[in-house]
């Protein structure tokens, strides 16, 4: 997951909140709650550089924090709230 | 508690679930009507206003409404709205009766993206269901499932309110809804509008209740509850799914017909009367800083649930439940699964329970004995 070229799926919203963001799929109706603003920028920003792994290190994610964010990554991955970008 | 529940309880920017009812006018009288529809009023928000809310829904990022009444097909301008709604990039979820649904709209309702209709439906068979949503009203849904099924409009809800008299039909209602590749939703008999006349011979009896959870925990994943049914999560260790608060003024509140924001769908109340959509500081002003919305999102006391070990489970149900109960708001649900709403209802004097602030009943025509007139020649 971590070398993937991922971006936000383009037909989620994203909702500043005060505990991070909420994510919204307006193809598969579900929301997903971003409980962190480090996800936040970090999913903002994924579209920005060459796979997820470049993209924990420009927004300054701790390596101790990676498999966290890993997870995270793959979770929205499996309800398409992410998606691989093409090309 | 969840740390998420902990931070929806703070409140949000904008809400996730928020009911827009377009009119008080509806074809049927169901008995029990969360906002006594029948009647329009003639202060209804305009098409203008309508869309000047619905910018700023779209401003707010507002994801989607639900959209009811009233029957919301009434308004002549029903899908000038929606569509209106859909290209500003906010889904319609709406709930309808179903009596104005023919082929003609059903392939205009499945033409467009964003789009979820539920329908109402209170018994698998005519009888069930006619007992509380009026004579007709059982062929009409079905007569409505059935053009949008032929329309090709994919996976539509049927939306069922649980009743002491349908409880035994869940089974069938799944079926029924699996036969229309469609989704069932069920959701809580609330004490709200007409419902605080028919509440206490509709609601589920406590053995029911078991059965109910039940049920749910069986069925869960493939079956939506609008997350209404949390109060029986005392019944076991196991949560239902869903969100387990009360999201009245945090995550949810309501838009009536005439532009009054109320906390949820089911507190047509001064009492629950945030501010209007009408105000210079208009929805957003009334989300974010109407003193009700602000109370509502303080930590709430658990007052006579506090000693009891269920409350993390059960949060002490329904807001709206206990208040047109004529219970306190820091006490038990009238269907706590421990007993102790019932023991409660039990000291409760009916002439201090609430009544609902806004009645749009029709007359009741009363049957008065014909007199016999007394025709002469001229």
């Amino acid at each position: 997951m971590l070398q993937r070229a991922l971006r936000l799926d383009p037909q989620v919203a994203l909702r500043d909140e005060p505990f991070g963001a909420l994510a919204y799929h307006y193809g598969n109706r579900k929301l997903v709650f971003l409980r962190h603003p480090d996800v936040v920028e970090v999913v903002r920003s994924l579209d920005e550089h060459d796979c997820v792994a470049d993209t924990l290190t420009a927004c300054s994610i701790d390596e101790r924090r990676w498999a966290a964010f890993e997870r995270a990554i793959d979770s929205m991955y499996e309800s398409e709230m992410l998606s691989d970008r093409i090309g | 508690m969840t740390v998420l529940a902990d931070q929806l309880k703070g409140g949000l920017e904008a809400p996730i679930c928020l009911t827009w009812e377009l009119t008080y006018a509806c074809n049927l009288d169901c008995v029990h009507c969360l906002s006594s529809s029948g009647r329009r009023d003639p202060d209804e928000l305009t098409t203008t206003e309508a869309k000047a809310v619905l910018d700023e829904l779209a401003a707010m990022q507002v994801f989607y409404i639900n959209i009811g009444g009233g029957e919301p097909m009434i308004r002549r301008d029903f899908f000038e709205l929606i569509e209106y709604s859909i290209n500003l990039g906010i889904g319609v979820k709406f709930s309808t009766n179903g009596a104005f649904i023919d082929a003609d709209k059903a392939h205009r309702l499945a033409a467009l993206d964003y789009l979820d209709i539920q329908i109402s439906l209170d018994g698998t068979d005519a009888a069930t269901n006619d007992d509380v949503r009026g004579a007709g009203s059982y062929d009409t849904a079905i007569a409505a499932m059935g053009h949008l099924r032929d329309a090709g409009f994919d996976d539509f809800k049927i939306s069922v309110v649980v009743t002491r008299h349908n409880v035994e039909q869940l089974d069938e209602f799944k079926a029924l809804a699996d036969s229309f590749g469609a989704t069932l939703r069920v959701t809580r008999l609330r004490p709200s509008g007409r419902g605080a006349d028919s509440w206490h011979e509709l609601h589920p009896t406590n053995a029911q209740q078991r059965q109910i959870y039940d049920w749910l925990l069986a069925n869960g994943d493939k079956v939506l509850t609008g997350d209404s049914f949390f109060h029986l999560n005392a019944l076991g260790e196991q949560p239902l799914p869903g969100l387990n608060l009360c999201g009245a003024g945090r995550v949810v509140c309501l838009i009536d017909p005439l532009g009054d924001v109320y906390a949820c769908p089911f507190v047509i109340h001064d009492r629950f009367k945030a501010g209007s959509v009408r105000e210079p500081r208009g929805f957003a002003g009334v989300w974010r800083e109407s003193d009700l919305f602000v109370e509502l999102r303080e930590p709430q006391s658990a007052g006579a649930c506090a000693s009891c070990g269920s409350y993390d489970a059960c949060q002490g149900g329904c807001m709206a439940a206990k208040f047109f109960t004529g219970l306190p708001l820091d006490g038990p649900d009238p269907e706590c699964v421990g007993g102790e709403g019932e023991i409660e209802l039990a000291k409760v004097q009916t002439s201090t329970v609430p009544r609902p602030s806004l009645d749009h009943s029709k007359p009741v025509r009363i049957a008065t004995p014909r007199v016999p007139v007394a025709l002469t020649r001229r």
